[in-house]
């Protein structure tokens, strides 16, 4: 192919820079066959429970195959409205203002599109998920990093916030517990962003994906804060409680002017989400928090497992207080977080991601996933062992 | 509830070097609280979950289910004839149940003469023993929470994921 083709590519998104996990994900794959333990997804290890499935392949066999409306099933919607009143205490109509989405990330995308005009600012919380300033840019935004530092245990600050804040900042997007530093706010906290977002007049984005897998504490929504709801954009979805990443069912629940605008967008470029994803999402909110619970508390104790761990090689490690990752500091050996990745899968067969990847604030970290079997956390634990030993040698 | 106890009860097929490192306690602590289980009579001991359809683990492949019903006894009602029908080695498990029988017992041997023997030799013949119900398995699809034969597709998840 001639490279002439290149030519064709929007300026904004030739602009746009690869995700670093893209390149660790060509390594990894270059090393299949051998034996290899990852650390380094971004979703649950267990399979979705069996209940879902079978309600899924029950919703085929009634023929279940059609569009639903463009909002989602109304049954649905009526359970994420309990659902999302009964554990995050914020009561959204499911007629207006709750719109389903494939995963949250198209709810995310569905935002910055109804509500960024180009040259909006929009400020998030950096390390964070890889998409987030992407997303920004392509609806021609800018973003605006906030750092988040290990030493807050990657909680946001009402003081980081204010620092950065630039006058026509109109959004402010929120991922807590954050991927990839596990990191949440204390109630206290989020009601000093909650004040900064009044004050200085921000839609707030906010995407609680994690918020299930809080482990100290409770879990609090900024849109159940005082005067916050009007302003929030709540989103979440099934990936990673309910351990749903491929079936990509996502929801966002807000005013009814936001929702509608956002659900304009949703019907020209998606339609709706595949019905039998929403079928299974149906069945997971209906029957489905037991599980939700077993997996948490697995979680829960690989997290503890982990931290020990990585603390006990020398690596300061911080402890999440949700999610399901451990974003250790990996400065202590002298190497880059490139570097050590690099050298620990090759040498010891353990893929990390190199905090890079998650913006300028990873530096220096390793993002390790403990979605997995324990047997495996301590096998790559006793391998990461022997790698930080070896190279103090 | 007891941190081994738990891990025992979800943890799958860990080692105590594992149990402990999971728990975050001492080998020698897990062993301790094992230890406290065994004598409180809660944890009885370890037994390997195999899929008997394999050639390897063929040595005591054949099982049964048996309907048993009995004459209740006064004094002791159904417990005497259930402990003394329990005793038996080929006996693996044995329930007191509702419905319409009393006794349900899964019993496994070597070969099918073994089982049948047992059945009409020993079990029927037991004094109150009124009538059996033998059913012998003929496949297994689910063995204590592992599924036989089922690929769950784990090994195609990404390696690495945003």
């Amino acid at each position: 192919m001639s490279t002439d083709a290149q030519r064709w590519v929007a300026g904004h998104v030739a602009g746009l820079p690869k995700s670093g996990i893209r390149d660790f994900f060509e390594l990894v794959a270059k090393m299949k066959g051998q034996d290899v333990i990852s650390l380094g997804v971004g979703e649950p290890d267990f399979v979705t429970p069996w209940h879902v499935r079978e309600a899924a392949i029950y919703a085929l066999e009634q023929g279940k195959t059609y569009y639903t409306s463009n909002l989602g099933m109304i049954e649905l919607r009526r359970e994420i409205s309990t659902y999302v009143e009964r554990h995050f205490g914020v009561t959204y109509r499911p007629e207006d203002q709750v719109i389903v989405t494939v995963g949250v990330s198209e709810a995310l995308d569905l935002a910055f599109r109804a509500f960024c005009n180009p040259g909006d600012k929009v400020m998030f919380h950096q390390p964070c998920y890889v998409s987030y300033h992407p997303s920004i840019s392509l609806v021609h935004g800018v973003g605006i990093a906030v750092p988040t530092f290990a030493q807050d245990n990657f909680a946001l600050t009402a003081a980081a916030l204010r620092a950065a804040w630039q006058p026509g900042a109109k959004i402010l997007m929120l991922n807590l517990p954050c991927n990839p530093t596990g990191g949440t706010c204390t109630r206290g906290q989020l009601e000093e962003i909650a004040a900064f977002c009044r004050e200085k007049d921000l839609l707030v984005l906010s995407d609680e994906i994690y918020s299930e897998l809080t482990f100290e504490g409770t879990h609090t929504s900024i849109a159940s804060l005082p005067g916050m709801a009007e302003r929030t954009i709540f989103l979440h979805g099934f990936s990673k409680a309910f351990a749903m990443t491929g079936w990509r069912i996502g929801y966002a629940c807000g005013p009814a002017p936001l929702i509608d605008a956002m659900m304009k967008v949703h019907q020209y470029a998606m339609m709706c989400a595949s019905i039998i994803a929403q079928e299974g999402a149906l069945e997971a909110l209906k029957h489905g928090w037991d599980n939700v619970v077993r997996m948490r508390e697995q979680y829960h104790r690989r997290r503890d497992l982990i931290v020990r761990r990585l603390n006990e090689t020398g690596l300061k490690c911080h402890l999440p207080r949700g999610s399901f990752y451990a974003f250790p500091d990996i400065t202590a050996t002298g190497l880059s977080e490139k570097d050590f990745s690099v050298g620990l899968l090759q040498q010891h067969k353990v893929a990390v991601v190199p905090g890079l990847a998650f913006g300028e604030n990873g530096r220096g970290h390793v993002r390790a996933c403990f979605a997995t079997a324990y047997d495996q956390v301590i096998e790559a634990c006793d391998r990461i062992d022997r790698f930080v030993q070896g190279l103090r040698k | 509830m007891n941190p081994v106890l738990k891990l025992l009860i979800d943890g799958g097929s860990l080692t105590t070097g594992q149990l402990a490192q999971v728990s975050g306690l001492t080998e020698a602590e897990v062993n301790q609280h094992l230890e406290q289980l065994r004598r409180e009579g809660i944890f009885l001991g370890w037994r390997p979950v195999l899929d008997l359809s394999r050639e390897a683990a063929a040595a005591l492949a054949v099982r049964a289910v048996i309907e048993v019903k009995v004459t209740p006894e006064r004094g002791g009602g159904f417990n005497r004839l259930a402990e003394r029908i329990a005793r038996f080695d080929e006996v693996e498990s044995c329930y007191l149940v509702s419905g319409g029988y009393d006794l349900l017992v899964f019993v496994r041997g070597a070969t099918l003469q073994r089982v049948a023997s047992f059945v009409s030799e020993k079990l029927s013949t037991i004094e109150g023993v009124l009538s059996t119900s033998t059913h012998f398995m003929l496949r297994c699809y689910k063995e204590q929470g592992f599924l036989l034969g089922a690929d769950d597709a784990q090994t195609q998840r990404l390696n690495v994921a945003p």
